[in-house]
């Protein structure tokens, strides 16, 4: 499978990535072949395999449902670019 | 054209933790902004999530009550997309092996037939945070205290064919898991939503049509009225020829109608993978016996039970197992020793009348069950009348005391001393020999004049059965 032009566009549109125009083409060809790499998996028989959805066999650790977690507000919003009234300020989202 | 209606729900229910679905930040309502919004749930790099067990244990209770498929692995994925209110860039969700799978619910209808509604999967993701769009200088305002918090969505098949169905179900939903004390069903703070896929076909064709999505339905009323002006608006569209678009659209209760949000994002396109931050959730054999252990007695089982234990009606359990606090009400009445049909009627009756006239919820009542069982008991054993009962639970809602206490100290004992109701009746017929001789003359209405008398004479106290057998006796002997 290779990619063109318009699918590394969308990619990264999705990841909001501002590529250059002359970078497009380097990176269409890049991902490629890390498909094409990829694709050398499908030779190997899988029918019988489950598959993993992490590649340690371990299961999760649960939590106690205890709240742990003081109020930090101050020291997480030191490094925010603007806050008011305790809220995170970001260009408007609606029109 | 004669037009069918389909629709699937999609029900966002908050589940009732202390804390979020991977931190320990609090998920109480209503506190400052962003005071329960720590480095978990703001993304800060390094942090790790960690699942919190009572929400998988939540979600196998609901998995159990619609009897559905629960696999012995779970799977989290991230879904990705961008919107302030979402620190990471992705919402820890769920894609593949759901925790709760193919399940399904019987609902009542108006008609009283009953309809199973499959249930395609229920599962756990976190909450994103709020966005506010008062003027911030031209800038949004984000608030993430609800940022984490854990869900779990209910994802119906496309079973609905109309829109009193889809309500019965969402409704149905909402009591199960009230019942099941996994979510607390409060619709107005957002602890319980419903997303509503519509979309209309002619009768009879087997494919579906193209459907709408409805979000920012806050409400079982405006569920419905959304359903119904999103109906109406595709079948206008449809036979003046044109297309549905397939679309998420907001309702606005102010204006009663739905409205396209207009994203300017092309198809969604989630891209979701496995978190790699997060382990497959094992559902052991323990864990999900204990969830059984926990289960509640729910609405259907309670009601089947009410109706063949307290020989109620249909009508009767189905009211009394609305809710849960209803329900364990009404047995500590009965367990007083009460008639379970007498208890039924003052329960849904005139305790509901009460409650609703003061805007009361039941676990507010001023009056207790037990009081309400000391009262029954002095109906039963003719110590008050019917009538003198209403005037006593007043002044029980009043704080007057218990039933005994307010029948004491307002005198309302009834008077059923054969000789004392007698020499009273001797002296109203003493008193109106005019009205004796027309009764006796034929004139059978007059008795309703003299039972009348005996009881402006006792203030009501007179037992009624003695006081119409000694004047009929009195009277035509």
């Amino acid at each position: 499978m290779s990619l063109d032009r318009s699918d590394v566009e969308k990619i990264a549109h999705l990841a909001r990535l501002a590529l250059d125009e002359n970078q497009v083409e380097g990176y269409a060809a890049e991902l490629s072949n890390i498909l094409a790499l990829v694709e050398q998996l499908e030779v190997a028989d899988t029918d019988n395999i489950e598959p993993m959805a992490h590649p340690l066999h371990m299961a999760q650790r649960l939590r106690e449902d205890q709240v742990t977690e003081p109020d930090r507000r101050d020291q997480n919003q030191a490094i925010a670019p603007l806050v008011e009234n305790g809220l995170y300020l970001v260009p408007k989202v609606i029109e | 054209m004669q037009w069918e209606t389909v629709i699937g729900l999609e029900i966002h229910t908050q589940l009732a933790s202390k804390s979020k679905i991977f931190s320990g930040a609090s998920i109480a309502y209503g506190a400052e902004p962003n005071s329960q919004a720590c480095i978990v749930d703001l993304g800060f790099p390094g942090v790790l999530p960690v699942l919190n067990e009572a929400a998988v244990d939540m979600a196998l209770m609901f998995g159990l009550a619609v009897d559905a498929q629960i696999g012995s692995r779970s799977v989290f994925a991230r879904k990705n997309y961008f919107y302030p209110d979402l620190p990471k860039g992705y919402q820890i969700s769920q894609f593949e092996l759901p925790i709760v799978g193919r399940g399904s619910l019987t609902v009542d209808l108006e008609d009283g037939q009953q309809k199973e509604i499959g249930i395609t999967r229920a599962h756990l993701e976190e909450d994103a945070g709020k966005s506010l769009h008062e003027d911030f200088h031209g800038m949004s305002g984000i608030d993430l205290n609800r940022a984490g918090t854990p869900l779990l969505e209910i994802v119906s098949e496309p079973d609905m064919r109309s829109i009193k169905e889809a309500v019965a179900y969402a409704r149905k939903i909402h009591q199960l898991v009230v019942y099941l004390g996994i979510c607390d069903g409060n619709m107005q703070e957002g602890s319980f939503r419903v997303d509503a896929n519509l979309s209309m076909r002619p009768k009879g064709q087997q494919e579906f049509g193209t459907r709408t999505e409805l979000k920012n339905i806050n409400s079982f009323r405006f569920l419905e009225r959304a359903m119904n002006f999103e109906r109406e608006r595709q079948i206008d569209l449809l036979e003046s020829g044109k297309a549905v678009v397939q679309e998420t659209r907001l309702y606005d209760a102010d204006r009663d109608e739905t409205r396209s949000m207009r994203s300017k994002e092309e198809a969604n396109d989630y891209r979701y993978f496995p978190d790699p931050d997060l382990l497959p959730v094992e559902i052991t054999e323990q864990r999900l016996a204990q969830a059984k252990e926990r289960m509640p007695e729910l609405p259907d089982q309670k009601k089947a039970r009410f109706a063949s234990d307290y020989q109620l009606s249909d009508v009767d359990a189905t009211l009394l197992t609305q809710s849960r606090p209803q329900a364990d009400y009404y047995e500590q009445v009965v367990a007083t020793g009460a008639d379970p049909k007498i208890a039924a009627n003052w329960v849904t009756v005139e305790l509901a009348g009460a409650l609703n006239k003061a805007g009361l919820e039941l676990s507010d009542s001023p009056v207790s069950a037990e009081h309400l069982g000391g009262l029954l008991k002095r109906i039963a054993d003719s110590t008050i009348s019917g009538k003198l009962a209403k005037q006593v639970f007043e002044a029980i809602w009043q704080g007057e005391g218990d039933a005994d206490t307010v029948i004491e100290a307002k005198g309302l004992k009834q008077i059923t001393d054969t000789g004392q109701i007698e020499s009273i009746i001797d002296e109203i017929i003493a008193a109106n020999p005019k009205q004796v001789e027309q009764f006796q003359a034929g004139k059978d209405k007059l008795l309703g004049f003299f039972v009348g008398q005996v009881m402006k004479q006792t203030q009501g106290k007179a037992n009624p059965g003695q006081v119409n057998q000694i004047l009929l006796k009195k009277l035509k002997g």
